[in-house]
């Protein structure tokens, strides 16, 4: 059978003050029909670039395709030179013969238009539909990915869906016009992880039932193992390697295809192991054996939680009044151990960032007790909250937001001690150095701002700051999801290093279960607010006991071709909301201890 | 890009430094009276050879009368703007990052200014102290201040939430270093910005002042006063108009791209 694209060493190159940048270069594919074609690769290798080519998109961003032929075969049957092709043909394909999904579907929506507009537009513009069958069909489309209430949704805006909802209306509309080939740009990267699997059920539906071809774009290994039939490996926007699914997973042939494989976390792999385990890196032996075995600690308790509670008020009416409560954190307690990790794991919304905030007192908790080494945070006063604050940093998700773009990272990684007036002149100077030595990041960076470094490096940066005050509790809010898989595992094992030399306790708020595995001692389950399942890492992994554990644990992608999960269309899950009026009175957080250590809540 | 940006930085300085040459310089070096001797045969004359840029509806030579506004226009405008800052800043700046009770007192205050055309109450202050350049200056600064606040507190609100203020909180910084050294850098390029458009207002806010006989007292030149003036004429003299019109056009056009490289040297991320 013919395929449906062929790129032919695609060259894009941007046009800088400083001369032109190569987007990418020698870039050669094929995609048959009905066939997935993932593009896998980390942030800057170009795989965005690439796909936008295809629509001819790119030029909207300032690059040019300088070399190359990128042909679509169309629905007609002829073949259409995508490079050549005048703006008025591609106004044709896009949209009717080639459909996108975005990465954020808030934004690939326009917000003052209803979800019948979206879809009709595109519908009477390609096909000349009347308003009456464009409106019909519009019905059909939301049917077909499985929206609850379809003739209700059509006429609401896209602020009232919800997040899975949204990419389902993006997808339809992609649908709409039966396209043969569908790009899919990171479609399921901003989802929650349950969300993520019911998207990625539905496109492989879609796929199978209309037969059309799909380029799928991600970072994500697992995904990749999930979804596609062939995948191209790109780095610093070439093709690194090109083969099946199973030949990429089980058989790569080039190192950086293999370091790529070697960093991901597989969930499942832990199984029977009691004690974390730091990342497989390439190249990092060495770092590996020097792991010693896990110190048998005696467990001493660093970071008691009672019934913590925070809420925050929802504002109405013209005086502004608070009418409701966004229950945030609901009756949650536990304990957490010096040199351990307690995982809080749950999707957007379940309140494990508030419950790390309430216990800094970024945020006031409503009621409750944090006790950290035998003082009540919660009855300190403003001035010995700010003294207590030596004992308990924070680590946040983004390394571009948490660093000040006006100073040196000297001065950042320096300011904590000079708070504290723990030392200062050349005791100040040397502190910060072997910080930076700590965290291992080069000494010369130290008079950087810090847009010159990267990702994983403002991290590490980040990671010195928490530490220039020797922390007994680090809460890491979602600390390495923005980092690229292999920086990441250089940060995890980083974090995992640190703790065993200087007996950190981390409270790691994360979304991601795999990486959870990994590394945590112990494992909480939030859900609304609420703790549902506690225990040992192996215990809730091994044998999850609520349901929703037991969902979230089924909807992890595995980065394995041979394990998929989402062949068939999964059941809609309702969205729940955290919004109480204010005479509700919730129940007491009461759990079943079913094994030593392992509670699971009550329903 | 970078080039571009240090020629724009260049002409910029070189149009400020020539206009501040002028205001100190300019004064001392003309005819005395040669700004205010009138000469009734030769009114509203057009650009010659004897008055370079044509005369007003009195005879005085436009050229002379430009020059000598230079100092009274730019000392009564960049006065008034600093003094705006000065009390705007601080205004903004607490009541943006503390929020909540005090940002709602404080805003309350600078409400109630906004609801007064800012000329009225320049106008007011100015008649209450009386007309003399300090008191000009001080009503022009008063004036201008809630603009300036509403605008800071903006920032200040933004840049409060900023992971890095966060960050700086749970390091244990107290407030006040948060906002020197976190909030305040990162509100500046607005601040500069709406300075140096601010500076254009603050010129013609002046020669509204002086119309109303506030602002600069005749025979004294101000290119405020000479726009003003040339109001009823535009039709049979348009340069009476067009004259102080370019100082002051040429003088934004500088502070403007002054102001634009000044951000880019302050801002770590453009080098």
């Amino acid at each position: 059978m013919k395929d449906i694209v062929s790129v032919d060493h695609l060259r894009v190159e941007f046009a800088t003050g400083d001369g032109p940048v190569v987007g990418v270069q020698d870039v050669s594919f094929t995609i048959a029909p009905g066939e997935t074609l993932c593009v896998v690769g980390e942030s800057g290798s170009g795989k965005s670039v690439t796909s936008l080519s295809l629509m001819r998109l790119v030029e909207f961003g300032g690059g040019t395709i300088t070399q190359g032929a990128l042909t679509f075969m169309r629905a007609d049957g002829t073949t259409l030179d995508v490079t050549a092709a005048s703006s008025q043909v591609m106004g044709q394909v896009r949209g009717n013969e080639i459909g996108m999904i975005f990465q954020e579907p808030m934004t690939a929506l326009n917000p003052v238009f209803t979800i019948e507009r979206q879809l009709t537009d595109g519908l009477m513009l390609h096909k000349g539909l009347t308003q009456e069958a464009a409106s019909a069909r519009a019905l059909d489309l939301l049917k077909s990915v499985r929206i609850p209430e379809p003739e209700r949704r059509l006429r609401q805006y896209p602020h009232e869906l919800s997040g899975g909802m949204r990419q389902r209306v993006v997808i339809a509309m992609a649908m709409a016009c039966e396209p043969k080939l569908l790009i899919a740009d990171e479609p399921t990267t901003a989802l929650d992880v349950t969300i993520q699997a019911e998207i990625l059920a539905l496109i492989n539906r879609l796929k199978r039932e209309n037969g059309m071809a799909v380029l799928f774009i991600t970072h994500d290994m697992a995904v990749v193992a999930q979804m596609a039939d062939r995948v191209v490996v790109m780095y610093h926007g070439r093709i690194v390697e090109t083969g099946t699914v199973e030949q990429i997973f089980e058989n790569p042939q080039e190192n950086y295809t293999k370091a790529l494989l070697a960093a991901v976390p597989k969930l499942g792999e832990m199984k029977g192991k009691a004690a974390p385990e730091r990342m497989r890196l390439i190249g990092d032996e060495a770092a590996r054996a020097a792991q010693t075995a896990p110190k048998s600690r005696k467990p001493e308790v660093l970071l008691q939680v009672k019934n913590l509670t925070t809420r925050f008020p929802v504002k109405g009416g013209i005086l502004r009044r608070t009418v409701a409560q966004v229950h945030a954190v609901e009756d949650v307690s536990f304990t957490l151990n010096v040199g351990e990790t307690l995982a809080l794991v749950g999707e957007s919304g379940c309140g494990k960032s508030s419950c790390g905030r309430s216990i800094l007192r970024l945020i006031e908790p409503t009621s409750g007790e944090v006790w950290i080494g035998g003082r009540d945070i919660g009855a300190l006063n403003h001035h010995d909250l700010r003294r207590a604050r030596a004992d308990m940093q924070m680590v946040f998700q983004d390394p571009f937001a948490s660093l000040n773009p006006y100073r040196r990272l000297k001065a950042q990684v320096a300011e904590p001690i000079q708070n504290f007036g723990l030392a200062s002149g050349t005791d100040l100077e040397a502190r910060v150095v072997q910080l930076f030595d700590r965290v291992r990041l080069p000494r010369e960076f130290m008079t950087r701002f810090p847009h010159e470094l990267s990702g994983g490096q403002r991290q590490r940066a980040a990671i010195a700051r928490a530490l220039a005050v020797n922390p007994k509790l680090i809460v890491a809010d979602e600390a390495v999801s923005a980092l690229d898989v292999s920086v990441q595992a250089q940060v995890l094992n980083l974090m995992m290093e640190l703790q065993e030399d200087l007996g950190l306790s981390y409270l790691f708020i994360s979304h991601d279960m795999a990486v959870v595995e990994r590394i945590a001692h112990h494992v909480g389950v939030m859900y609304l607010g609420r703790i549902v399942e506690i225990g040992p890492r192996a215990a809730v992994f091994d044998n999850p006991q609520h349901p929703y554990t037991q969902s979230l644990l089924s909807a992890v992608p595995i980065a394995d071709p041979r394990k998929r999960r989402f062949a068939d269309d999964l059941a809609f899950k309702p969205i729940t909301s955290p919004i109480f009026p204010l005479s509700y009175q919730p129940a007491k957080s009461t759990y079943t201890e079913i094994a030593p250590g392992h509670l699971v809540l009550n329903a | 890009m970078k080039r571009f940006k240090t020629t724009k930085g260049m002409i910029g300085i070189i149009l400020l430094l020539l206009i501040a040459l002028v205001a100190i310089v300019g004064p001392m070096v003309i005819p005395p009276d040669a700004a205010t001797a009138m000469d009734m045969r030769a009114r509203r004359a057009p650009p010659s050879l004897t008055h370079i840029f044509g005369t007003d509806q009195l005879g005085r030579d436009l050229m002379y009368r430009v020059i000598l506004g230079t100092r009274t226009s730019l000392e009564i405008a960049v006065s008034a703007v600093v003094m705006s800052i000065v009390l705007g800043l601080p205004l903004g700046l607490i009541s943006g990052y503390f929020g909540g009770f005090v940002d709602n007192v404080l805003m309350r205050l600078v409400d109630t200014l906004l609801a007064f055309p800012a000329l009225l109450l320049a106008l007011t202050i100015s008649a209450v102290l009386g007309p003399n350049i300090q008191n000009t200056i001080i009503a022009i600064g008063v004036a201008f201040t809630p603009y300036l606040a509403r605008i800071i507190r903006g920032e200040a609100l933004r840049v409060a939430q900023m992971p890095y203020v966060e960050a700086a909180r749970s390091a244990g910084t107290t407030d006040l270093m948060i906002m020197w050294r976190h909030v305040l850098p990162n509100i500046l390029p607005a601040v500069i910005v709406q300075g140096t458009i601010s500076l254009a207002f603050a010129i013609l806010a002046e020669a509204g002042l002086s119309f109303l006989g506030l602002g600069t007292q005749p025979p004294a030149a101000s290119w405020g006063l000479m726009i003003q003036a040339s109001r009823d004429q535009l039709d049979i003299a348009p340069w009476t108009a067009l004259v102080p019109g370019l100082a002051v056009a040429l003088t934004v056009l500088g502070l403007n791209m002054f102001g634009d490289v000044l951000r880019d040297i302050l801002d770590p991320r453009s080098k």
